[in-house]
């Protein structure tokens, strides 16, 4: 399939969601630790550039990174007594796992079931990422899950 | 809508441009011959445009260098064309990257870059020198097209009357770059 949307310059991509993911950041870390999560987000979103196809669902992939990003500060935040409690199999991030299940869902479902079930974001967040509402993104949440539950039964 | 901070919109800047994941980093330039807008690849100065559009020209870059291109700063470019600017280098001092342009221009820009400070040459000459002595007006075009205006030196460039014909960037700047090296009187 031809693809029209092209990958804008990188500048653009920084400057149109930099904004925006800033005070995503905040919301999940507080202003304190959203500074360095913002700047590894973008080095991260910088590295995988130029991997990227085409240029739709940016901005989610922006929120998907700096998602992952926060959920990264908050494991390294939990004590570590915590963690030793859990069996190995807990120690693998849940985004790892939901990101692997919702392959091969359309690209805004899967955005969405990640965010939500992977990243536990707010359907608000959710909505902002991919460009809608709320009530958008619980759609495509549980339209994806759907599906998801559908491929599993096959 | 949340701006971010200058002060953390320059420390992400700068951590992008030393991190090597840049294909281009560019930077505007407020001169005193206006606008610039000074451009590098890891492989060295790649583009200066005078009265730049910033998104057309990042289009541009990202077209011929990669989409990783970011504003970051370009400090020893700018430096060294400062102190030109000052009447105080008299040459330049940096890597070039000239990927992508063609034999000819690029045989042309070569014999260019030895044109000294303060001296004129004439687009014939230069055609000889490139040893297509009817080329005059073929140098003219690759003049009309140097990506590197001012460090690649077209403005020491005019007619074979004297006169100085054609500039890029105007011929009013190209007027006041000859009488900043003491080519004009």
């Amino acid at each position: 399939m031809m693809d029209a949307v092209t990958v804008p310059p990188f500048e653009r991509f920084y400057e149109t969601w930099s904004g925006e993911i800033l005070a995503f950041l905040r919301r999940r870390l507080g202003a304190a630790d959203a500074e360095d999560a913002f700047q590894e987000t973008f080095l991260r979103a910088l590295r995988g550039y130029d991997g990227l196809e085409h240029g739709r669902e940016l901005r989610a992939w922006a929120y998907t990174i700096a998602a992952r990003v926060a959920a990264d500060v908050h494991r390294r935040r939990r004590p570590a007594a915590e963690a030793v409690e859990g069996t190995a199999d807990d120690s693998r991030p849940a985004y790892a796992e939901i990101e692997h299940l919702a392959d091969g869902l359309p690209p805004t479902e899967r955005a969405a079931v990640v965010l939500r079930y992977g990243y536990d974001l707010s359907y608000e967040d959710i909505g902002a990422a991919l460009g809608s509402n709320a009530d958008a993104a619980r759609q495509a949440t549980s339209s994806g899950i759907r599906r998801m539950r559908r491929k599993e039964l096959q | 809508m949340t701006t971010v901070p200058d002060s953390l919109d320059r420390r992400f800047r700068a951590a992008a441009a030393s991190s090597g994941l840049l294909d281009v980093a560019y930077d505007l330039f407020d001169s005193p011959f206006g606008m610039l807008l000074l451009a590098a690849s890891p492989r060295g100065l790649c583009r200066i445009s005078y009265d730049p559009e910033p998104e057309r020209e990042t289009e541009g870059l990202a077209k011929r260098f990669g989409l990783r291109v970011l504003r970051a700063p370009l400090d020893d470019p700018r430096r060294q064309l400062d102190e030109y600017f000052e009447g105080r280098r008299h040459s330049f001092d940096l890597e070039l990257d000239l990927v992508g342009v063609g034999p000819f221009p690029r045989r042309v820009l070569d014999e260019l870059a030895l044109v000294p400070y303060g001296e004129v040459t004439t687009y014939g000459r230069l055609a000889a020198q490139v040893e297509r002595p009817r080329a005059a007006r073929a140098v003219g075009t690759v003049m009309n097209r140097n990506p590197l205006p001012i460090v690649l030196p077209c403005h020491r460039v005019v007619g074979s009357t004297g006169k100085l014909v054609g500039y890029g960037g105007g011929l009013e700047r190209k007027e006041r770059l000859l009488r900043l090296e003491g080519a004009l009187l």
